[in-house]
């Protein structure tokens, strides 16, 4: 498909690139439930960026409310109003922000450690590979939440602790995954060619093991914001999340904490908590197409 | 293969009579050697523990009693002789060997918000969290199971589709707020259960109208929990079964004539079992903190809800003492898993 004349490495490099993203792509645009769940995502993202043209942020101000107290729907607020009379439907797009915001990067940090961690345990190996490791499976084996509510409350409660404290706890699984395909990469013919060829420890890595690595990192990333969300509006919920900020566990705080459950406030608990469904099973129907597609055990078709 | 000589060695205090050249006696050292292994593992992952709570709640946590006396102000000799009483005074690695020794003989020290010692504060609200997390992780892990395999076994069919996306769904429903959307609909609306505890103080004393009360109660916390945790199993039991599903052996097991229903569940259910023992153990060790969210939810006087309480006080103690409760919980889990696995599975005999 690339013509004639000498090609250079790069342009090479990049012409398989393109037919093996192209290829995926095709296998995941097979399946209906992933290309749902894009949809279903793509649409949250922009209303989500586009919160601020739709809602101004003065609608979030405790002392500019123009609602009354808990009011039902009307016509001037779809959705109703909280406890000092804020339109629940501009929190809720607000809210998408914010939860969106820390799940994404959560999940990356999680995945930028977990690879590197991985990559180096497997590649290294020996005594700093056997820590790591067991290091990591020692993260797995303890129960996230209760390890994120510890750090929460001792480290005090902001933006920036929530997302490293969800971080924490959920890098190990990536570790794992990560190491295990190092591992069968690196017993390919093609690695120990470079390495006859005076390829560094840092050239097989970055050259020729992460790109074999990525796109399993890339699907188990995907599966881990769902878990990010959940994590961040449970902490927001149980009151660990960052005070001044609107997001679908906190709105969903206060609605507990202003007895929203026996005002009979359904549409107080609804917009919120359907939001966070939402969010979590579009980003896991796009998890499992790709998967499926990556993950070479799920792919029956191609030897 | 298996050479008794080289295992005999590595594990002749547990086992003292590997030496001798009967078969039993081989097992039974390769046993020792594996639990000697996993179990060994398992304690180091407890001390782990123990040095990041001290970690945690000692060195980053700054100091208790500014926490403690927040609302009121202090004279320094008073804050000189609550410091003596916590132990504070002490150098920081004497106040480490106090905390582990104490945590050893079960000295978890004393609440701040309660008074008591968090020992029995713990072994007073555990069987509340046992009742509620037991019974839920029960009916997720039959209903999980049950529909999984059926859903695997007939892969693409539309109990298949319709139960995968109710699992999916409910999967990703936070936990908090279906337990609220609960309370909304069958409390509040509807008026069927109670709205939040475990008991009412009105019924008699006697064991079973306090049982039925009890059961009462625990219907909507135990359809929450189960509702969000069951469709894990479903889709780890399906996944599982579908990868035996064009096994040889169930060829076999077809070409002799066995019904459908009977290859099912004689030899495709059995194998596909495996992997997910070790996710009902993990669930085992979940049954101690898996509930933290639904008690809140549901105002349930167990660990969990103790848990969340001590956050705000805050009662760094208990905190403390219920971090390594829950972390422990599940590290003894993942152990009785690899310990059951050794039964279970012939392969890790052979592999050692």
């Amino acid at each position: 498909m690339t013509t004639t004349t000498p090609v250079s490495p790069r342009s090479l490099r990049w012409a398989r690139r393109r037919q093996s993203f192209t290829r995926s792509w095709n296998a995941y645009r097979s399946q209906r439930t992933g290309m749902i769940g894009l949809f279903l995502l793509a649409a949250i993202v922009i209303l989500a960026l586009a919160a601020p043209i739709l809602v101004d942020e003065s609608q979030l101000s405790v002392t500019q409310a123009t609602g009354g107290r808990m009011e039902p729907p009307s016509a001037g607020f779809p959705l109703g109003t909280d406890e000092v009379g804020r339109s629940i439907l501009a929190l809720t797009l607000w809210g998408a922000r914010l939860s969106l915001l820390i799940g994404l990067t959560a999940t990356v940090v999680a995945i930028l450690v977990g690879t590197a961690i991985g990559v180096t345990a497997g590649h290294i190996g020996g005594w700093y590979g056997w820590i790591a490791l067991r290091f990591s499976d020692w993260f797995m084996v303890l129960p996230s939440l209760v390890v994120a509510i510890a750090l929460l409350a001792v480290l005090g409660r902001s933006m920036s602790t929530t997302i490293l404290v969800i971080a924490m706890v959920s890098w190990s699984g990536t570790t794992r995954l990560v190491r295990a395909q190092t591992l069968t990469v690196q017993a390919r013919p093609y690695l120990e060619r470079a390495k006859a060829l005076g390829a560094g420890h840092w050239h097989q890595m970055t050259k020729h093991i992460l790109p074999n690595v990525l796109p399993l990192v890339l699907a188990s990333a995907t599966l881990l914001v769902p878990s990010a969300i959940l994590m961040e509006s449970s902490l927001a919920w149980l009151g660990l999340g960052d005070p001044n900020v609107v997001s679908w566990g906190s709105i969903l705080n206060r609605a507990s904490s202003n007895g929203a459950v026996s005002a009979h406030a359904w549409w107080y608990l609804l917009p919120p908590g359907l939001a966070i469904l939402l969010v979590v099973l579009a980003f896991m129907m796009c998890g499992r197409a790709l998967e499926a597609v990556f993950n070479p055990r799920l792919r029956g078709e191609q030897s | 293969m298996t050479d008794g000589s080289s295992t005999a060695d590595g594990a002749s205090t547990e086992a003292p009579s590997a030496g001798r050249s009967r078969p039993g006696g081989r097992v039974s050292s390769g046993f020792g050697r594996y639990l000697f292994k996993h179990v060994g593992g398992a304690a180091v992952s407890l001390l782990l523990v123990l040095f990041s709570s001290f970690f945690i709640f000692r060195l980053i946590a700054g100091d208790p009693i500014d926490q403690l006396t927040r609302e009121r102000p202090v004279s320094p000799e008073e804050r000189a002789a609550m410091r003596a009483e916590l132990g504070l005074d002490q150098p920081m690695w004497q106040q480490f060997w106090d905390y582990i020794t104490g945590t050893l003989t079960m000295d978890l020290g004393e609440s701040f918000q309660y008074r008591r010692p968090i020992f029995d504060l713990i072994v007073e609200r555990l069987p509340a969290t046992l009742i509620l997390s037991g019974t839920g992780m029960v009916l997720a892990v039959v209903l999980g199971f049950w529909i999984g395999t059926r859903a695997g076994w007939k892969q693409g069919t539309r109990f298949d589709k319709g139960h995968v996306a109710t699992g999916l769904l409910l999967y990703s429903a936070p936990t908090f707020w279906l337990g609220m959307i609960i309370i909304l609909v069958f409390a509040r609306y509807l008026g069927l259960f109670p709205v939040n505890g475990m008991r009412s103080p009105s019924t008699p004393p006697d064991f079973w109208s306090q049982a039925a009360d009890i059961g009462y109660h625990l219907v909507l916390p135990v359809l929450t929990y189960t509702a969000v945790v069951y469709a894990g199993y479903l889709m780890i039991m399906r996944s599982s079964l579908l990868d035996e599903i064009g096994s040889d052996y169930l060829t076999t097991a077809r070409a002799k004539g066995l019904r459908d229903d009977e290859v099912r569940r004689k030899h495709a259910v059995p194998n596909a079992l495996l992997p997910t023992v070790t996710l009902v153990f993990l669930a085992l060790g979940g049954v101690v903190n898996g509930s933290i969210v639904t008690e809140t939810v549901f105002s349930w006087p167990g660990l969990g809800s103790l848990f969340v309480q001590s956050i705000f006080y805050p009662d760094r103690p208990v905190l403390q003492a219920l971090f390594v409760l829950f972390s422990s919980s599940t590290i003894l889990a993942v152990l009785g898993a690899e310990i059951l696995y050794w039964f279970i599975d012939p392969r890790i005999r052979r592999s050692g």
